[in-house]
């Protein structure tokens, strides 16, 4: 009988708990050592013979029409090859592109890539020059004249949706819950999730809170800046040397605006040194294949800090309003939530996912979420690591830790009596499977933490719970066997946080090898199998799922092999524990077969591509304690616990890392980040000096629980674990900072000068 | 243009002369002229770190360093820090613990953990902290950055008891 | 980044003639950390930067019962490994150890955080406190400015085309004396000040009477300032609550700030008057022990 593991285990446990050899183990990536030498080579390491460095020419208005653009200045300057316009673009038409973590209009991102006739932003670019030198670049991009005509600005999503707003598109008709408006505006789009009946759970509450929200926009700070080499070659064919999380879907984009087939582009992804969701659209790529064209040269374009702040997607500001009505017991009878996103200077916010994450964590029996998505005149927004749910969490986690306040309700208690669970329907309608809301409050509960009481004087401590989706997409991988009795690995998920070492994991757990016995390497577009963006928390379940596949395939030729060697039916051989074996007690282990594999025949290639469902959604609850200075409104994070459902944890240390990093990007987008705008719609902090991320000086250790549902959906029951952790921080500051020193923060970020405001007026 | 200068200095332990131009700095030199990308470029203002180098022994920013000022200078990057085999103790440290995820502050982290233990050899959390704090990481939350630094500041104190 | 010339002369007589020569088009060099920068974004374009590292009198660090002398192209990191200058010049040392990371204090000088002018300059409240001299030298020779007058607006200050600041002068520390610098930020570290105080005090043989006091400002106005009449008040006063109360209220009335992405003028103002309390406090503490 041929039997191939299925997901069952393999015995052998190593200590760690699981019936696995690998999984649950914490080796040494296999990317470590390049890492920590300097040898890794990331987007901005490329060096190609003959290189041209290309500039961009970014607006210096926030919202302006462009009447004209002379390059002839720039082009007479020695050094200069070449200089680019929109109109060297191609017009990839009125269409929308999926891309993995949102869609994109092509036009809007032609234009945004380049901008045609308005810019929409400051920042936005505008033309591009390649020359022998970044200096000359540098200097000719000055020497373009560009003639503006300036319009005034809207950069508040409220300002925006008045009717007396500047209108960023004259053409833009609202989407008003399925009908289009017919005059314009600066909404795009107005829809409505609803369950049950609002009206009447409202008025059976016995307590309704109604609070008003707003959030800045923030940046993903991802401290690589984007980057793209690209060499357009005589026989038409295009490479991008690029930092991405999608090399597949910069193929995609840059084939449609530059107009040539997918076929004619390959994308080497580089290293990439983040993304957070903020490397999945282009900016640079199509810039850098067209200046190739006109200069028949490779061009290298970089961008600085500032253009990163000012010219790449941020995540939106918001104004979000939350009612919530409980009963005499804290259950949640009904909630209503009213939420405006901003998308930047084209449509497309997260005002989807915000609107579908802002209730899913309880069971609301009747609901009702108003999603509003408007342009302003900022950067386009891009993801930003569970995109449109942190803005969302801020605000009803704060209305439910005020309500326990209320009704002297413990917080968790309120959570567990309200939690979603399996067969929970969301007001946007889908049903829960198996999720572990419940286990994620428990994980709290139970922490020393959580039992530890707080003594000190303006110290308050705050929980708030969180829920992000993930996603599944496609992934694809093959795997060779070697003679040594390893196995080469070739995989299309970019690397950004530990991922190959992840996913190669997972096929050695199925092969029965050691982790180390796998080399895995990141194809480029041309020599791996079509795998979609590293993003929607994806890659450990979906592209660890095609290596395992790719894992299961190689068992069966590995079978079907020693059959052969041992003339007998395959059927009576079997792949155990890392060995092939066959009746009569024969045996081969998987590197004595690997060793013969070539002697006795074909290659063995295993193949795994996937589209899974069954993602699973990811939950998490943290407990954060602080303490305020009264005198100056600064918040001091003393300790800091966050749990979360992670399904398996493949590799603890990185499962632990993605939880610790997104809770550390949490309490920056809560405590001090924000976008700076003067009237003129000009960001004033476009540096890192000034746009505070957190550093090591400000943090105390971020301590993660790790509680394991395995998620039914995959083999070895992986769940995605890299969003959720950015969505509870700053409502349970918030709340924290509520109990320390008792005034509730509805605005982010909950920076000095506002708390120390609320302090000061609850003192008179 | 400004004429290019020929400036001698030591890098890594070899004798190394380059062209450049006043107006280049050090990060651009040791990247471009070279070719030591080990030294990453992530904000050009001195605000992130991620371009540390040693400059006679003290950890600097190399975007804000002409480089003919490094004229008669010893200079340190990451391509000096592991030994003819294997890694440097705090290189280890930093794979040990998983202090990196997308690696891009990491060689910086490294330069700047070298001039600490260099100074302070049994650094406290707080030590480590506040001498780390020019350094921006945006993946780990510095927990396990913080737990590397202080597991090399062990090895290296265990390896020096060995010896 | 622009084009340039770089010279670096290794005398005072070789630099003033460098600067001098070139009308106004010509910046000084200490450690860079502003200067560079700020010829990356365009705010200066000198045709010639004159680096006066290599000028060895303005390497001085020399601590005697003279006082202390602060060469203007002394590292920060130098300041606070100096033992006795972080014992006497507390204040200094407190801002030596907070401007930028630990990178920056390889690099960047007093004198050159001085020169840049910026309102909000850590070391400049603390060099007001201690009653810092800036030697100034050009052309016509040296001349010597009291720190509280050597700015004179954003960016902007006393020195004259072809002067370059030599070095710092400190008057040595009487016993009984303490100072202090603090700063608000919103994070730990890498921050500019939102507001910065710095303080010294110098108390009679028992600790309980204020012998004299100078009170610095920063980020709170175009320049930073000297609290002149905060810091009168305290002579011959008793040290208590209500006096540092007094001249913390009487520091905040000459505070004239902005609002700004740093912080707002109110905020501002209300921390001004904390800050005050704050480094007078510890400035007391230290004066005591």
């Amino acid at each position: 009988m041929s039997t191939v593991e299925h997901g069952k285990a393999v015995e052998g446990p190593n200590g760690n708990g699981k019936p696995y050899k690998v999984i649950g183990t914490r080796p040494i990536r296999h990317d470590g050592v390049d890492k920590v030498t300097g040898r890794a080579k990331y987007g901005a390491d490329v060096r190609l013979t003959g290189s041209l460095a290309g500039v961009v020419l970014r607006s210096p208005h926030a919202h302006a029409n462009i009447r004209s653009i002379d390059v002839s200045a720039a082009l007479a300057l020695p050094g200069v090859r070449g200089v680019v316009i929109h109109k060297d673009l191609c017009d990839p038409g009125n269409r929308m592109l999926e891309l993995g973590e949102g869609a994109v209009n092509l036009r809007h991102l032609s234009n945004n890539v380049l901008a045609a006739d308005k810019v929409l932003y400051r920042g936005h670019a505008v033309a591009a020059v390649a020359a022998d030198t970044v200096h000359i670049a540098e200097q000719a991009a000055e020497l373009i004249k560009v003639d503006y005509e300036v319009l005034p600005a809207v950069v508040d999503v409220e300002a925006a949706m008045l009717p007396t707003a500047p209108l960023l598109h004259v053409d833009l008709l609202t989407d008003e819950l399925g009908q289009t408006a017919t005059k314009p505006s600066n909404i795009a789009k107005h829809f409505r999730f609803e369950s049950g009946d609002i009206e009447k759970g409202f008025s059976a509450a016995k307590l309704v809170i109604e609070r008003e929200f707003r959030t800045a926009t923030v940046h993903q700070g991802y401290i690589e800046p984007q980057n793209a080499t690209a060499h357009w070659n005589a026989d038409g064919h295009i490479t991008v040397w690029t930092s991405t999380q999608g090399s597949f879907t910069v193929r995609q984009q840059v084939a449609e605006l530059v107009g040539v087939p997918v076929s004619r582009v390959k994308v080497i992804p580089m290293e990439i040194g983040g993304g957070f969701g903020g490397k999945i659209r282009v900016y640079l790529e199509p810039v850098a294949a067209i200046l190739s064209k006109r200069t028949g040269k490779p061009v290298k374009v970089l961008m600085n800090r500032s253009e990163v702040f000012e010219g790449t997607g941020p995540t939106p500001g918001s104004y979000i309003l939350v009612k919530l009505g409980v009963d005499a017991g804290g259950k949640i009878i009904a909630a209503q939530a009213y939420m405006a996103y901003e998308a930047g200077g084209y449509p497309g916010s997260p005002i989807g996912a915000g609107a579908m994450c802002i209730f899913a964590c309880y069971e609301i029996p009747n609901g009702r979420i108003d999603g509003y998505d408007v342009v302003v005149n900022k950067p386009q927004t891009s993801a930003y690591r569970a995109p449109g749910a942190t803005n969302a969490a801020f605000a009803m986690e704060t209305v439910v830790d005020e309500i326990c306040d209320q009704l002297k309700i413990d917080p968790l208690e309120f959570r567990l009596n309200n939690a979603a669970r399996e067969g929970t329907r969301r007001v946007d309608g889908p049903v829960f499977p198996r999720v572990g809301m419940i286990e994620s409050v428990e994980a709290i509960k139970n922490s020393e933490h959580w039992q530890t009481p707080l003594t000190g004087k303006n110290q308050g401590r705050g929980v708030a719970s969180g829920f992000w989706f993930n996603c599944g997409l496609k992934s694809a991988a093959s795997a060779t066997v070697n003679a040594d009795g390893t196995v080469s690995l070739v995989e299309g998920s970019t690397d950004i946080g530990g991922s190959r070492t992840g996913i190669a994991m997972q096929l050695a757990e199925a092969l029965g090898i050691a982790a180390e016995d796998v080399m895995p390497t990141v194809g480029d577009t041309d020599s791996v199998g079509y795998t979609d963006v590293t993003g929607g928390s994806r890659v450990t379940f979906a592209t660890g799922y095609a290596a395992y596949e790719a894992a299961r395939d190689i068992q069966r030729q590995l079978v079907e092999r020693a059959a052969r060697i041992w003339e007998v039916d395959p059927k009576q051989v079997a792949y155990e524990q890392g060995s092939i074996v066959g009746p009569g007690g024969k045996k081969f282990t998987f590197k004595e077969l690997a060793a013969l594999v070539n002697k006795t025949g074909e290659p063995i290639i295993g193949r795994g591509a996937v589209d899974p469902e069954g993602c699973g959604g990811a939950f998490a609850t943290h407990v954060v304690d602080v303490e305020v200075d009264p005198d100056t409104g600064k918040v001091q994070v003393l300790r800091y616990t966050a749990s979360q459902d992670v399904g398996t944890a493949i590799h603890p240390s990185y499962v632990e890392g993605q939880i610790q990093g997104g809770v550390v990007q949490g309490i920056g987008w809560g405590l001090n980040e924000e976008y700076f705008y003067d009237a003129a719609g000009t960001m004033k902090n476009a540096t890192f000096l000034d746009y505070r991320m957190p550093t090591c000086y400000d943090l105390p250790l971020i301590d993660p629980i790790l509680v394991e549902v395995p998620n039914p959906g995959h083999p070895y029951g992986v769940r995605g674990v890299g969003e959720v952790p950015i969505v509870p921080p700053p409502a349970a500051l918030a709340n924290a900072i509520a109990h320390a020193v008792g005034v509730r923060m509805k605005q982010l970020p909950m920076s000095p000068p506002r708390v120390l405001r609320e302090i000061l007026a609850k003192k008179k | 243009m400004a004429k290019k200068r020929v400036v001698s200095t030591t890098i890594n332990g070899r004798q190394v002369e380059f062209l450049c131009e006043p107006r280049q700095t050090l990060l651009e030199v040791l990247r471009d002229t070279l070719e030591l990308t080990g030294t990453k470029e992530g904000c050009s203002n001195g605000n992130c770190g991620a371009c540390t180098v040693l400059m006679n022994g003290r950890p600097v920013v190399s975007c804000l360093v002409l480089a003919v000022e490094t004229e008669g200078a010893a200079l340190e990057t990451i391509e000096g820090v592991a030994p003819v085999e294997g890694l440097d103790l705090i290189q280890q440290a930093f794979l040990e613990n998983a202090a990196l995820q997308c690696g891009i502050c990491t060689p910086g982290f490294i330069m700047s953990t070298k001039a600490l233990l260099a100074e302070n050899p049994d650094p406290s959390e707080h030590d480590v902290r506040f001498y780390l704090s020019g350094n921006l990481c945006r993946c780990t939350g510095y927990d396990k950055i913080v737990r590397a630094v202080l597991d090399s500041a062990r090895k290296k104190k265990l390896a020096a008891a060995a010896k | 980044m622009r084009d340039f010339e770089y010279e670096a002369p290794a005398s005072i007589a070789e630099a003033v003639r460098m600067l001098a020569g070139q009308n106004g088009a010509a910046r000084p060099l200490a450690g860079g950390t502003d200067l560079i920068d700020q010829i990356r974004v365009g705010r200066h374009q000198p045709e010639v930067v004159v680096d006066l590292k290599k000028i060895p009198e303005l390497n001085v660090l020399e601590l005697s019962s003279a006082g202390l002398r602060l060469g203007a192209a002394v590292p920060a990191f130098e300041i606070y490994g100096h033992e006795g200058v972080a014992q006497a010049y507390a204040a200094l040392v407190d801002s030596a150890r907070i401007i930028g990371g630990i990178q920056i204090q390889s690099r960047a000088s007093i004198g050159g955080n001085l020169c840049n002018s910026g309102p909000a300059a850590d070391s400049t409240p603390s060099l007001i406190a201690l009653g810092a001299v800036a030697v100034i030298v050009g052309p016509a020779g040296k001349r010597e400015v009291a720190v509280e007058e050597f700015c004179t607006g954003p960016g902007k200050n006393v020195l004259k085309p072809g002067e370059f600041l030599l070095e710092l002068k400190f008057p040595p520390r009487p016993p009984h004396s303490g100072s202090s610098y603090q700063r608000f930020i919103p994070r730990n570290e890498m921050d500019i000040a939102v507001v910065g105080v710095g303080a010294s005090v110098v108390l009679d043989e028992r600790g309980i009477k204020f012998v004299s006091a100078r009170i610095g400002l920063g980020a709170v106005g175009p320049t930073p300032y000297f609290a002149a009449e905060a810091s009168q008040l305290l002579a011959g006063q008793p040290v208590n609550e209500a006096m540092i109360e007094k001249a913390a209220a009487a520091t905040r009335a000459i505070a004239k700030p902005i609002d700004d992405m740093r912080g707002t003028k109110e905020f501002r103002m209300h921390v001004t008057g904390v800050l005050a309390r704050r480094v007078l406090e510890q400035a007391i503490a230290r004066a005591r022990q």
